[in-house]
């Protein structure tokens, strides 16, 4: 297993840092959340293609950059660190990872290219009203007719669901039950009978949409009835990416509290200089490098198809997501009444961290999983 | 001999040297002292040290191979646990030839002991407050005052003792370091019991303790940096008291003097894997006791889980960086405190597993007493070598680059520094 990174992955992440706090300062992050799009197109095109950000996992063979999940991770990371708003794990993470564990070797063919080249947004939708993640709970129905389907229901939680250009939908045959019928298709965004609702989000750099779905026409992707184990695997891939994308934010608001308190003077001295300061960074340093470690690592695992990847991921989502958010915690603290204000940038990555805690399964729901794959199951 | 110099020998040469001499010397037959004293007068004993000084002037690191050549054959090394390895380490930086011809030697071949008298009831953290005296009386060094946390002080020849004897200079700059000899009047040993019942320790009392005068390393006023030194070599390991020594099961006379040996010297450690919290037991109790089912356990399981495999990988991650020889990044610093979070989670589960049975100890208690003594052994982690609190100041000082904390008891004279009143007047 690796446990650093090379000189060229190194060099790779300081461009791409350079890059983002160029594009997406605080101030263009405020102004594209305050947007209903959530983003701008052309600035997003024109960054993912300098930096070739979406192909960096997409396989050569599909217009891709052949590059892992170590390479992936490093994106993610740094896109959490900037809050960049784009629809990048919408479309690279969710959609593209989907069609590369559902899709046919024909549709790989004709979908991931443009994803890769940033010509199409993308995003997965599989939450329902419940919320939940799981195969069980997805009622949308698809109903055969000719050579498609028509597909009926709700998905609601959906990232970028009200810009994607290309959904895939998780959907199941009318009477199944489980994980049984399930299939994945792919539907227009501007398909007939398709609704698409911005939902109001508290974090509001990242976009959820509720998608109302009546006789909407679908194309199935990948085998029909059997998309129950390529959709656990992509939740895998998932959250090990939402994982690496928490931890660069929780370094960042770590980073940025520890310049404030050294800045700011309160009773003739650094606040800095008050020990309760001190501990409070030097615990916020122990809890953010562990999340790293265990985001790494299972970044590493996915590359090496590591049979424990099921464990390791639900292990590193549980681990960033109770870091991320005791760091954001302490740092609008150290900030004290400032942190609390609109103005101050602190509570863009507070809110970025309770989004991510809860997105995709939160810390205990991941701690079942991760003993259920320990050999603990119950 | 080769006109090489032994220090331009590569690892493989090293290896084939090592190899060729074992084969021709090692014998299971003999006594641990005779082949020790062989090893020294090779120099294979301690290839890193100085060819004058029982060594072969090779780098440090030939010595894990070399010391893999060894295992190989299943060959004894010299003397290693224990706090000989310190007093070696600190009397080739700092002693004189006089230090080195009467210690190394007899620190090799095990046949001396030795301890550590640094910390004192009312220095702990605050290790360079030492109070204990050392009062020049006619040729001689006069020693008063009490240590406290000396392994080993009962069995020991000699200790490493670190004792004020300028009162008008400041702290860091008026102690002196000396090499005590332990089996003197002046100087009672008495157990120190801890919480957990056992008494790996000591304290330490000295009584009109006389030292002569060559036995002081370096001047009065660099005891702290020679005691700097000695701690910089525990840190790194060079004690081997992190190693958990193996006693091999191979026949022979010399395996068995080397088991004797081992017993004694690790007898004070024996509860060191308790006071890590045992993680490896965790998930093996869960399931015998049933507590496995409960959704409140696995959670706190889970947790544990997730600190003490991350705390690995960070440890890993430093040494992967290390190795790929980049600047060392914060994740070499947190291991201390990650093991302290570690062990405390570690207690906490293994009482919610163990669930009433923690309420009892010793033999009525699950595995022989071994989940009481975690219970009872688990704060020792969060204090022992550098508390939770002096960690965390490390790390924002060195790492974060927060200000120091202020110090005032550093610019006056020490006598002047208001200090806790010892046990013993």
């Amino acid at each position: 297993m690796r446990f650093s990174f090379t000189p060229e992955q190194d060099e790779f992440r300081t461009s791409l840092r350079r890059a983002l706090e160029a594009r997406s300062p605080t101030k263009e992050v405020r102004r594209l959340m305050a947007t209903e799009q959530g983003f701008d197109r052309e600035g997003w095109k024109k960054l993912n293609q300098e930096m070739g950000l979406t192909a960096v996992h997409i396989p050569e063979a599909y217009g891709g950059a052949g590059f892992g999940c170590g390479e992936l991770g490093i994106v993610l990371e740094e896109m959490g660190r900037s809050l960049l708003c784009a629809p990048f794990f919408s479309t690279a993470v969710l959609a593209a990872t989907a069609i590369l564990n559902a899709g046919t070797e024909e549709q790989k063919k004709a979908l991931l290219p443009k994803i890769a080249s940033g010509d199409v947004t993308a995003t997965f939708a599989f939450s329902e009203d419940s919320g939940l993640n799981d195969a069980a709970s997805v009622a949308t129905t698809a109903i055969a007719s000719g050579g498609s389907y028509k597909l009926d229901g709700t998905k609601s939680f959906v990232l970028d669901g009200h810009t994607a250009d290309l959904i895939v939908v998780l959907a199941r045959k009318p009477g199944s039950k489980g994980e049984e019928g399930l299939s994945f298709f792919t539907v227009d965004g501007t398909a007939a009978g398709l609704e698409r609702r911005l939902l109001k989000t508290m974090d509001e750099t990242r976009k959820l949409a509720r998608l109302t779905f009546k006789g909407v026409e679908a194309k199935l992707l990948g085998a029909e009835g059997k998309a129950a184990a390529p959709f656990a695997k992509t939740l895998q891939q998932v959250i090990v990416c939402l994982a690496n994308e928490m931890v660069g934010g929780a370094e960042r608001l770590r980073e940025d509290a520890l310049a404030y308190v050294q800045m700011r003077m309160q009773f003739g001295r650094a606040l800095a200089s008050f020990q309760t300061m001190k501990h409070k960074a030097a615990d916020m340093l122990v809890d953010v490098e562990l999340a790293k470690s265990a985001a790494y690592y299972a970044a590493a695992a996915l590359d090496e198809s590591d049979p424990e990847v099921p464990m390791l991921a639900s292990l590193a989502k549980a681990s960033a997501s109770e870091a991320y958010l005791q760091t954001a915690i302490h740092a609008v603290q150290m900030h004290g009444g400032i942190g609390f204000t609109w103005d101050n940038d602190t509570h863009l990555w507070f809110k970025r961290a309770k989004s991510s805690e809860i997105l995709f399964g939160d810390a205990n729901q991941h701690r079942e999983t991760m003993m259920q794959n320990w050999g603990a199951g119950t | 001999m080769s006109d090489i110099m032994e220090s331009d020998l590569t690892e493989e040469q090293a290896r084939a040297d090592v190899r060729a001499w074992l084969k021709a010397n090692w014998d299971p037959e003999l006594s641990l002292l005779e082949w020790r004293n062989k090893l020294v007068e090779s120099g294979w004993g301690a290839p890193h040290y100085p060819k004058e000084w029982h060594g072969r002037g090779l780098p440090v690191k030939f010595n894990t191979p070399i010391d893999d050549e060894f295992a190989k054959v299943g060959a004894i090394t010299v003397a290693r646990a224990g706090i000989r390895t310190l007093a070696a380490a600190t009397i080739l930086d700092h002693g004189t030839d006089f230090h080195k011809q009467k210690f190394l030697r007899r620190i090799l071949t095990g046949e001396d002991t030795w301890c550590q008298l640094f910390s004192e009831p009312g220095s702990g953290s605050d290790m360079a407050g030492a109070v204990t005296r050392a009062d020049k009386k006619g040729n001689k060094w006069v020693i008063n005052g009490q240590k406290v946390w000396t392994t080993s002080a009962h069995k020991a020849h000699w200790g490493l003792l670190l004792a004020r004897a300028n009162w008008d200079a400041v702290k860091h700059k008026g102690l002196a370091y000396f090499v005590l000899d332990m089996k003197q009047p002046g100087v009672q040993v008495h157990p120190l019991r801890q919480m957990n019942g056992h008494a790996s320790f000591n304290q330490v009392f000295f009584t009109d303790a006389e030292v002569e005068p060559e036995m002081m390393i370096c001047d009065v006023g660099d005891g702290w940096t020679v005691a700097t030194t000695t701690l910089m070599h525990e840190r790194r390991g060079a004690d081997g008291l992190r190693t958990w020594a193996q006693a091999s099961n191979r026949k022979g006379r010399i395996y068995e003097e080397e088991k004797a040996e081992i017993a004694t010297t690790m007898e004070p450690y024996k509860w060191y894997p308790q006071r890590a919290g045992r993680v490896d037991l965790v998930m093996k109790r869960a399931k015998e006791t049933g507590k496995i089912a409960d959704p409140v356990v696995r959670q706190e399981i889970a947790k544990l889980l997730i600190m003490s495999k991350s705390a690995e990988w960070t440890a890993r991650r430093a040494r992967a960086a290390q190795n790929q020889g980049k600047p060392q990044g914060p994740e070499g610093s947190l291991g201390k405190l990650a093991s302290s979070h570690v062990a405390r989670q570690a207690a906490r589960v293994h009482t919610y597993i163990t669930g009433a049975d923690a309420l009892l100890s010793g033999a009525d208690s699950p595995m022989e007493g071994v989940i009481a003594e975690i219970l009872v052994s688990v704060p020792a982690t969060s204090i022992a070598g550098g508390t939770d609190e002096i960690q965390r100041n490390i790390i924002s000082e060195r790492v974060l680059k927060m200000p120091k904390e202020p110090s005032v008891d550093t610019t006056k004279p020490f006598k002047d520094v208001p200090r806790n009143i010892t046990a013993k007047a």
